[in-house]
C-alpha cells in the first residue's frame, strides 16, 4: 500500500494490519485489518471480552507488544515520537482517573500537553483553547471545580473536553457513554457526530448497539478478538450477525417515524411472545 | 478569566516562600542555647568576638544545614507522591534510606568519624538505590508496585541488620547508633553546606523539569502516555533523582521524619497540585518547615537539645492527623451530596 499524497482525501488516519495481541499466552485480538477514514465514526462493537478496549489501547500506543502493523496518518505508529503521537490521537478513556484535586480547567489544559516543549506552560491561547473545549461540552460552568468533587457523568464530559483541547485528527472513545444519563449520552454523541463533520475520524467502543445505529457511518463487529463483519451500520447490524456474535437474539427494526436503526435484545418473556405472533418462521424479517 | 497566569503565580509564591525562609532563618538564627544578640547587632548595637563566632561559625551553618535538608526532604517527598501517585507517600518509602541509614551504621561501627559517616551512609542508600530499581525492573519497565513492595523490604531488611547491629554492638556504640538514627541536624562545614545547597537546588531544578509530566501522570500511566508522556524515562528518572535528594537528606541528618510528607500534603491544600508550583514550593517550605523544627529541637528543652526527628514527628503526627480528618469529613460530605444529585437528575436549568 504506497502512501498517497499529502492531503489527499483517500488517506486513512487509522490503518491496521494484521493487528494481533496477547496477554501472556491468551490471544486478545487476531488479524484485525481496520481502517479509519476522516471525517467517519467507527464503531466497535462485540461482546465483553471481545477486544475492543485492546484494539484502542493498541491504536493508542500504550501497547508495545503487538504484531502487525499500525500506521496513524501514513507512519509507522512505532515510529512516532510519544508526544507527536498524542498530537494525531486524543483518547476519552473508559474510567477516567485522578489521583490529584486539579480543577476541571487544569484537566482540560492538561490536553494541551503534547502540543507543549520543554519547560513552557501553556499560553493564553491554549487557556482559550481549553475553555472552549469545555464550553462545547456544556462544562464550562465547571471550570473551577475540583475534578474530585465531581460526579462520574460530569467528569467523563470533561475528559472529553481534554480530548477535544488536543485538537488530534483521531479521536479514540472507550465507552464514553457509560456513565453519562440520556441527555448527557445524546449531547456528547452530537458533539461526536459534529467533529466528525468537520473531518476528525473517530472510533467509538460501544455497549449500547442503539447508540452505534444512530452515530455511526461504520461498525466494526468483534468475537473473540476477530473482525467478524466490518461495513456500514445496515450491513452490520443485522439480526444474524448480532444474534450470533452476542449469542443472544436480537431484533433490529427501523423506527418508522425517525428512520433510525432499533436494536432490541429479546427477552424470553419477549420470545415467547414472538413465537405465537410468528409460529413457523424463527428468523424475524431485518430491514 | 480572573485567575492570574501560571507564571505569575509560580513568581509570587517562590517569592513569598523565600521571604518566608528568610524570616524563619533569622528568627533561628537569633535564638538558642547561648545569648547572641543577633537584633541587638541588627539594631546597631556591638557584638563580642564570642557572639559573633558562635552565630556564624555555629548557629548560621546549622540553620542553613536545616534549611537545605528541608527542602531535600520536601521536594523528595513531592516527587515520591507523584510517582506514586499517592499522597501518603514519603522520601523514605522507596527502600533508599533503608540503606543509607545502614551505611551510616556500619560506618559508626567501624568507628569513622567525620565526613565520613555521610559518606558512607551516601554510599549505601546509592548501592541500593541501584539494586532496587534493578529488582523493580521487568521486561525493561519499571512497575511502580514492585518498586514500593521492593522499597518496603529494603526498609525492613535494612532495619533487621541495623538491630542485630545494635545487639551486639558496645554501650557506647549503641548509643551513638541510637542518636544518629533519631535524625539530627549537624553544623555543617562550608564545603557540606555549599555542596548541600548546589544539590537541593539542582534536584529541585531538575524535577521541575518533569512538572508538567507529573500532572499528567495523575491521568494514571496509560493516561499520561496518551497525552504525550514518556511514561517509562519520567519514572526511571523520577525514582532516581527523588532517591538522590532523599540520600542526600538521609546521610547529612539521619531519619527526619514527617517532613516529605507533611509540607507537600500541606502546601498542596494552600496552592492546588499543580506540580510546577508545588515543587519548588515544597523545597522553599520543606526548609522554613525544618530550620523552624530544628530551632524547637535546640530550644525547648535548652540546654539539653532534642533530636530534631523527634520534633518534626510530634509537630508533623497530630497535624497531620488533623489534616487527614478535614479530609475525610470533606469527602464524607461530598459522598452524601453527589448522592442526593444523583436521585434528582432530571433536567437542569
Amino acid at each position: 500500500m504506497a502512501p498517497s499524497a499529502e492531503g489527499a482525501p483517500s488517506r486513512p488516519l487509522l490503518e491496521t494490519r494484521g493487528l494481533a495481541v496477547a496477554y501472556g499466552e491468551r490471544a486478545v485480538l487476531s488479524g484485525v485489518d481496520f481502517t479509519l477514514q476522516p471525517g467517519s465514526v467507527v464503531g466497535l462493537l462485540g461482546p465483553n471480552g471481545a477486544g475492543k478496549s485492546t484494539l484502542v489501547r493498541a491504536i493508542s500506543g500504550v501497547l508495545p507488544g503487538y504484531t502487525g502493523s499500525i500506521s496513524v496518518l501514513g507512519e509507522n505508529l512505532r515510529a512516532l515520537p510519544r508526544k507527536e503521537l498524542a498530537r494525531r490521537i486524543a483518547v476519552v478513556p473508559q474510567e477516567p482517573r485522578f489521583d490529584f484535586p486539579f480543577s476541571a480547567l487544569e484537566v482540560a489544559v492538561m490536553g494541551r500537553h503534547p502540543h507543549l516543549h520543554g519547560l513552557a506552560f501553556e499560553s493564553a491561547e491554549d487557556v482559550a483553547i481549553a475553555r472552549r473545549a469545555l464550553e462545547r461540552c456544556g462544562a464550562l460552568h465547571l471550570a473551577a471545580r475540583p475534578i474530585d468533587q465531581l460526579s462520574s457523568g460530569e467528569r467523563q464530559r470533561i475528559v472529553f473536553a481534554r480530548a477535544l483541547a488536543q485538537q488530534a485528527p483521531v479521536l479514540l472513545l472507550d465507552e464514553p457513554a457509560s456513565f453519562l444519563d440520556l441527555r448527557f449520552q445524546v449531547e456528547l454523541f452530537d458533539r461526536v457526530r459534529e467533529l466528525a463533520d468537520e473531518g476528525t475520524g473517530v472510533v467509538a467502543v460501544l455497549h449500547d448497539l442503539n447508540l452505534a445505529a444512530e452515530y455511526c457511518d461504520r461498525i466494526v463487529l468483534l468475537r473473540a478478538g476477530r473482525v467478524v463483519a466490518v461495513g456500514t451500520t445496515a450491513e452490520v447490524l443485522t439480526y444474524q450477525n448480532l444474534t450470533s456474535v452476542y449469542e443472544t437474539e436480537i431484533y433490529v427494526d427501523l423506527n418508522d417515524i425517525t428512520g433510525s436503526l432499533v436494536v432490541t435484545p429479546l427477552s424470553s418473556r419477549a420470545r415467547r411472545r414472538l413465537r405465537e405472533l410468528l409460529p413457523a418462521d424463527d428468523s424475524p424479517p431485518t430491514p | 478569566m480572573s485567575s492570574p497566569s501560571l507564571a505569575l503565580r509560580l513568581v509570587r509564591v517562590v517569592l513569598g516562600l523565600s521571604l518566608l525562609l528568610v524570616v524563619a532563618i533569622a528568627i533561628a538564627v537569633s535564638f538558642g542555647a547561648a545569648e547572641v544578640g543577633f537584633w541587638q547587632r541588627l539594631l546597631g548595637g556591638a557584638w563580642s568576638e564570642t557572639q559573633r563566632a558562635i552565630l556564624l561559625a555555629l548557629r548560621l551553618p546549622r540553620v542553613l544545614t536545616a534549611a537545605a535538608l528541608g527542602g531535600l526532604l520536601g521536594v523528595a517527598g513531592v516527587a515520591f507522591q507523584a510517582l506514586l501517585r499517592n499522597p501518603l507517600a514519603d522520601p523514605y518509602v522507596l527502600g533508599v534510606s533503608g540503606g543509607a541509614s545502614l551505611g551510616g551504621v556500619l560506618a559508626l561501627l567501624a568507628g569513622v568519624a567525620g565526613l565520613g559517616v555521610p559518606v558512607a551512609a551516601f554510599a549505601g542508600a546509592l548501592a541500593s538505590l541501584i539494586a532496587i530499581e534493578r529488582i523493580a525492573t521487568t521486561g525493561g519497565r519499571l512497575t511502580v508496585f514492585t518498586l514500593l513492595l521492593t522499597g518496603a523490604i529494603f526498609n525492613s531488611f535494612s532495619a533487621a541488620l541495623i538491630y542485630f547491629l545494635q545487639s551486639v554492638a558496645s554501650r557506647e556504640e549503641l548509643s551513638a547508633i541510637v542518636f544518629y538514627l533519631m535524625g539530627r541536624v549537624p553544623s555543617a562545614g562550608l564545603t557540606t553546606l555549599v555542596a548541600l545547597w548546589a544539590a537541593g537546588v539542582a534536584i529541585t531544578l531538575a524535577l521541575f523539569a518533569s512538572a508538567r509530566d507529573f500532572n499528567a501522570l495523575t491521568a494514571g500511566e496509560e493516561g499520561a502516555q496518551q497525552l504525550g508522556v514518556d511514561v517509562e524515562r519520567l519514572k526511571r528518572r523520577t525514582f532516581v533523582i527523588g532517591s538522590l535528594a532523599t540520600a542526600l537528606a538521609v546521610a547529612t541528618g539521619g531519619l527526619i521524619g514527617f517532613v516529605g510528607l507533611v509540607v507537600p500534603h500541606l502546601l498542596r491544600r494552600l496552592l492546588g497540585p499543580d506540580h510546577r508550583i508545588l515543587l519548588p514550593a515544597a523545597f522553599l517550605g520543606g526548609a522554613c518547615f525544618l530550620v523552624l523544627a530544628d530551632l524547637a529541637a535546640r530550644t525547648l528543652a535548652a540546654p539539653t537539645e532534642l533530636p530534631v526527628g523527634v520534633v518534626t514527628a510530634l509537630l508533623g503526627g497530630p497535624f497531620f492527623l488533623l489534616l487527614l480528618r478535614r479530609r475525610a469529613l470533606a469527602a464524607g460530605g461530598e459522598l452524601s451530596a453527589t448522592g442526593s444529585e444523583a436521585n434528582g437528575h432530571g433536567p437542569q436549568r
